[in-house]
Order: structure tokens, then sequence, then C-alpha cells
């Protein structure tokens, strides 16, 4: 059986980035959904950096970088026109009180009910919780992205989280290199698979039952 | 008699950190390298104060900022959100040196909000249902899980300012501004390092950031590393 064509992880973040509702405020995760920014029409959303921006650009060009504006990656950044900063309590305090409509997380795993996990391997480096609990539990709306199984081939769509859970039936929407899919309590439908892709090949790497 | 809020501008880092003793409770402001006050914490290290609980997001970062006090030693507590690639610090908790309590951020950021503002614990629903939650109370409210944080305060806060005129009213800088202002609130004696000192007035009053009822000594220190941690650019069209 050859593999067929997975979604790469720009493909991810260009169909991510259609979950995207026009006008809303979107906080991007760390690693893989830093990308969809890269997908997204000028003016079409909002982007929240927990660490105090709202309105964030894109990367500086070479020479205007500036140590003292930075992502919640500390990566360099830019602020757009009508963009805003502010300190950390008035920012989580933003991502607490509901008043960001999305966060797209990376994760670990994610189970059949919508909870997540992405901040600890059993028995790994901890590296710490940052910002992630306060979103996964106080935005309205969580799409996790993620390559669909391990390295090692193991199931990260799961029955239950064995990993140590960020939240607790939060993820509305994940989306993975086998396509895009929502947990139903039960396992996960199949809203869109990557071309190629058929769905014995995204059950045997599921661990719960694809409807 | 004399209030606090008297001759608050000092000549030096080392009379600013004068009052601190071992086994203080210190908050100290920055987003990993962002915003930190980087005299201070080189001075806090020339002061030869120990047996420190240090308060902050990211306890520094590539040998940086606050990884300078966790290599003197002079830390046996960490309260923070993230270690990432703090070498420094994942080291000296495995050996056990450094005991380590990981917080969410935005729990961590409302327990001194809470503290500065005289609530002694709040509920919150970041992290029911994780290793969070363990060993605390929790209550339900209107058909949901809490969990009971409570309020972080400390012996001292060292904070980070672009402007502050001479009673202490500060402006910060884009990102820079982070944890500065609520670790400012969170203190008994909060002191502020400033880029630039300006004479009272010369901030509009609609244009102070954190008024000055925060900050109780003022260092002025003009020139600052400003490290990059990750440095991201885009090519010129």
């Amino acid at each position: 059986m050859t593999s067929p064509a997975l979604w790469s992880t720009e493909d991810m973040a260009r169909r991510a980035a259609c979950e995207i509702p026009a006008g809303s405020i979107v906080n991007l995760g760390i690693g893989l959904p830093t990308q969809v920014a890269d997908y997204l029409p000028e003016g079409h959303a909002w982007l929240h950096s927990e660490n105090g921006l709202l309105g964030m650009g894109p990367f500086p060009y070479e020479g205007d970088e500036d140590p003292n504006l930075i992502n919640a990656g500390k990566q360099t950044v830019t602020i757009l026109p009508g963009g805003s900063t502010f300190d950390s309590a008035g920012s989580f305090a933003m991502i607490r009180g509901g008043h960001v409509d999305l966060a797209i997380l990376g994760a670990m795993q994610v189970s059949a009910t919508g909870d997540l996990a992405n901040w600890a391997v059993p028995g790994g480096k901890v590296m710490g919780i940052g910002g992630a609990m306060d979103l996964a539990t106080g935005c309205r709306h969580v799409i996790a992205m993620m390559q669909h199984v391990t390295k090692k081939q193991e199931h990260k769509l799961v029955r239950s989280c064995d990993y140590p859970l960020t939240a607790a039936r939060v993820v509305s929407l994940v989306v993975t290199d086998l396509g895009v899919f929502e947990p139903t309590g039960d396992g996960f439908r199949v809203v869109e698979l990557a071309p190629g892709v058929t769905r014995d090949y995204a059950q045997a790497r599921t661990g719960a039952p694809l409807t | 008699m004399s209030g606090r809020h008297d001759h608050k501008v000092v000549a030096s880092v080392a009379e600013a950190l004068a009052p601190l003793t071992d086994g203080m409770t210190i908050l100290c402001g920055g987003f990993g390298l962002s915003g930190n006050p980087e005299a201070l914490i080189r001075g806090v290290i020339e002061r030869g104060v120990r047996e420190l609980t240090l308060v902050s997001n990211n306890a520094g970062n590539l040998g940086k900022g606050l990884a300078q006090w966790l290599r003197a030693g002079i830390v046996r507590k960490v309260i923070c959100s993230y270690i990432g690639n703090n070498e420094e610090l994942h080291t000296r908790m495995a050996t056990g040196e450094i005991t380590v309590e990981i917080t969410p951020q935005g729990t961590l950021a409302e327990r001194m909000r809470a503290a500065g503002a005289g609530i002694p614990a709040f509920y919150t629903p970041t992290g029911v249902g994780t290793v969070v939650e363990h060993g605390k109370e929790t209550k339900d409210i209107d058909g949901r899980r809490y969990i009971l944080e409570r309020a972080l305060r400390g012996d001292v806060a060292l904070v980070r300012a672009h402007t502050s005129d001479r009673f202490g009213n500060l402006r910060f800088w884009r990102t820079a501004r982070n944890f500065n202002p609520v670790m400012a609130s969170a203190a008994r004696l909060t002191i502020v390092e400033c880029d630039r000192l300006v004479d009272n007035g010369a901030i509009d009053p609609d244009d102070v950031h954190l008024p000055g009822i925060h900050i109780h000594r003022i260092v002025h220190v003009p020139e600052h590393e400003n490290a990059f941690e990750y440095r991201t650019v885009r090519k010129r069209p």
C-alpha cells in the first residue's frame, strides 16, 4: 500500500485559517498555529498575543526588530494600525473573560470528548504551562492543530487522554495532516480528509471511532 | 515623620536594594528577557542576599536575566508559569536545589493583581480537571466548577519602565510592560528601574500607565542590553 499525500504544515495552516471568521479576535499558540497568520487575508482578524498585544502584525523587516516588541513565543513582531499594548493581568482578563473568540493551539493529544493535552509529556522534561490552560479554558472556541500520530505512530486522537490535561471538554475541531475532525463525545466526525487519505487509512491512525 | 512617597529617586542600584534581606519573596517583572530590570537583577547578586523565593514568568533564559540568580545559587524557590529551554532552571530543579511551583500564566498574574487589590483569594476555572487543581479547594458556582487560588504578595518587587517621573508615575514601552505593573502593585516595597527619568508634570496625567502610588524607590538606568531571545525578521520587498 502506497502512502497517500498527507497535508503539509502549510496545508494545515491554510485549512485552519478557513475556520477564522472575519472580524474575530484570535490567539495563535506557539509553534504550528503561528503559521496560520500567513494565510489570513490582510485585515481579516485581530491577533492577540497573551504577553500583552492586540493587533499583532508579521515579523519586522530586517533592521526594524525591537527586543521589547515580541509575541508569546518571544519572537520579534510588529503592531498593525489599530493595535494596542497592555499588561499581563489585563491580557489574561481578556482571555479569561471570554473576550477572545478563538484560540488555535498545538496539541499532543485530543480526546473524543474534546479534552486537550498540550503542556507535558509523561516522564518528559517539564516545559511549563505558560498561557495554555488560560487560553484553552477562557477562549470561546478552541481548535487544536497537530500531526495525526506521533513519530512512533502512536494515536493522538484518542478516547481519553493519558497525557496531563490542559483543559477538559474544550476542543471543537482538530486539524491534522490527515484532515479535519470534530470530537463528538464517542469518537470523531470526519469533516474533511486530505486528498488521497481514505477513511480506513484515517481510522487505522485514530484511537476512537470515526463517524 | 515622613511618608513612603518622599524622595523616591535614589542615586544607585545598591542604595535602592539596601533593604533586601535573606529569605525574601521577590517579584521580578519581565516576559522572557523583555522588560527585565537588568541592573536591579545584577544588583541583587552583588547585594549578597540568599534563600530567595523568586516570582517571575520565566526566571530568565539563555543564561541571561534571572538565570544569573539561579547560577549564583541565591534562589531556593521559583514560582513561574513557563520554563521552556531555561537550562539553568531545569538542572537545578532536577537536583532539588530549587523547588519550582508552576502556575498558569493568567493565574500567576491574577494572584498578584488580587494581592495588590486587597483580595485574599479568587475562584477561576483555569486548571479545573488538571494537576493545577490538586490540593486546592473547589466550588460549583452556577453549574461550573472553579478552583480557589490565593493572592500572591511579595516583600519586594523589581520592575522596569521606559519612563518614570520623580513621583514614580510610569510609562512602559510596547510588550515590555507585561508583568511589571501588576507586580508593582503586589509588594510591600517596589523599586523601579527606568530608562528615562523626567520631572513631575512631564507625563500628562492621562498618559500614565501605572500611577506612582505603587512605586517606592526609583533608580535611573539609561543603558540596557535588551537581549533578543528569538530575532525573527522578513526580507524587505
